[in-house]
């Protein structure tokens, strides 16, 4: 199974969802954990282990300048700019390429060839028996952040239970976190921001067919806008965590709330169960 | 010789635009007779890279200096190599005006 926590606002409380969920899981069984917020990844902070670290690549074109004859049909065919054909002259942005191969298959004198590049790294750890962790980390100011959530997800291909935590938005990023799974968590906050949001992310899970159930995250117990919301679309309140000071510092401090306060992972347990009812096919 | 403006429409009255790659139109002004042409930026619209795409419209419209409030580093790295010369205006005037401040001189080249 594969599960995927995502939001639309940023800092609902993804990660503090992801991290408790898999620690209290662990317990039991086997999971795998991947943080696919490959921009500023953060699940390590609360299993802080020694990790096995691997380099992301993907590859880029490499024109070869001397028998190059500047026809400049790689640049006309390249959809992102990454290649300008000048009379005598190649520019190539490395920063725009999608490493789509289509410079290397339309140059008619086959002098273009692929060259692999560093965009980031997978960190895999084992902070506790029953708990892979698996973190995406972008170099920074690479754009590329789905190659990265793609290679730290092949980590996890087969495992049995797989918890995707997300970046927040609706773009690229989270796309790929929850393409492939069978059910995904919408965090959210009883704010305006946090509604218009979770309206946005409740789109994309649609649109790619992941059921979707909600978790509220800091309720101050005035929950409505977003209760009518989701009875409106269906969507079932899967948990409510309240807005409370202790929480907030467990979490500040980088602890695990379901550790620090153990009658927690029942709730946690009861989210688990709650999303497998929603899997596909059940 | 030719001079590329950006722009918001397609006639010499058109407010200028500060923006290159996303330009709603390029105002190219022959600068010998002040006939112009007004092309339609393919790539206003666009997704990502649309800076050294639009400098390639330039270059296949054999323009020799671009006006334009700000042009991106991908942008004038190719516009540089094409030896197209680049002039900042961006006083929210017309391409006329901004046409007449370049050929007073008074425009500073970026």
């Amino acid at each position: 199974m594969k599960l995927a926590i995502a939001s639309g606002k940023g800092g609902t409380g993804k990660s503090m969802v992801a991290a408790n969920l898999a620690f209290t899981l662990s317990r039991t069984i086997f999971v795998t954990l991947v943080d696919c917020d490959v921009e500023e990844p953060n699940l390590h902070l609360f299993f802080p282990t020694p990790a096995t670290i691997t380099e992301v690549t993907v590859p880029v074109p490499v024109i070869d300048e001397n028998t190059c004859q500047h026809c400049g049909l790689c640049g006309e065919f390249c959809q992102y700019g990454a290649i300008t054909v000048l009379p005598n002259k190649v520019l190539f942005f490395p920063e725009l390429c999608h490493s789509c191969g289509g410079c290397m298959l339309v140059c008619p004198n086959n002098i273009i060839h692929e060259e692999p590049k560093r965009i980031g790294t997978v960190a895999i750890s084992t902070p506790l028996p029953n708990l892979k962790l698996i973190s995406g980390m972008l170099n920074t100011g690479n754009p590329h952040a789905v190659s990265v959530i793609r290679a730290a997800k092949k980590v996890a291909a087969g495992d049995p239970l797989v918890i995707c935590d997300s970046a927040p938005g609706t773009s690229c990023p989270v796309v790929e976190t929850l393409d492939g799974c069978d059910v995904c968590i919408l965090v959210t906050e009883s704010t305006p921001f946090g509604l218009h949001d979770l309206r946005l992310a409740v789109d994309v899970a649609r649109r790619l067919g992941v059921p979707a159930g909600i978790v509220i995250n800091r309720s101050d117990g005035k929950d409505q806008a977003t209760l009518e919301f989701c009875k409106d679309l269906g969507l079932e309140i899967l948990m409510t965590i309240p807005f409370d000071r202790e929480i907030a510092a467990i979490q500040s401090r980088g602890d695990l709330l379901c550790q620090v306060q153990p009658t927690w992972q029942n709730a946690f347990t009861a989210l688990f169960m709650k999303c497998r009812a929603l899997c596909k096919g059940n | 010789m030719k001079i590329c403006f950006t722009a918001q429409g397609a006639t010499l009255e058109s407010l200028s635009e500060d923006r290159f790659g996303r330009a709603p139109y390029f105002i190219v002004v022959e600068s010998e007779d002040g006939s112009f042409e007004a092309i339609k930026n393919p790539y206003a619209d666009g997704g990502g890279g649309v800076g050294p795409k639009a400098a390639q419209v330039l270059i296949a419209n054999n323009v020799k200096a671009l006006v334009s409030g700000q042009v991106g580093g991908n942008a004038k790295e190719v516009l540089a190599a094409a030896g197209i010369a680049m002039y900042t205006y961006n006083a929210g005037g017309s391409v006329k005006n901004a046409f007449d401040q370049f050929t007073k001189n008074t425009l500073v080249r970026s």
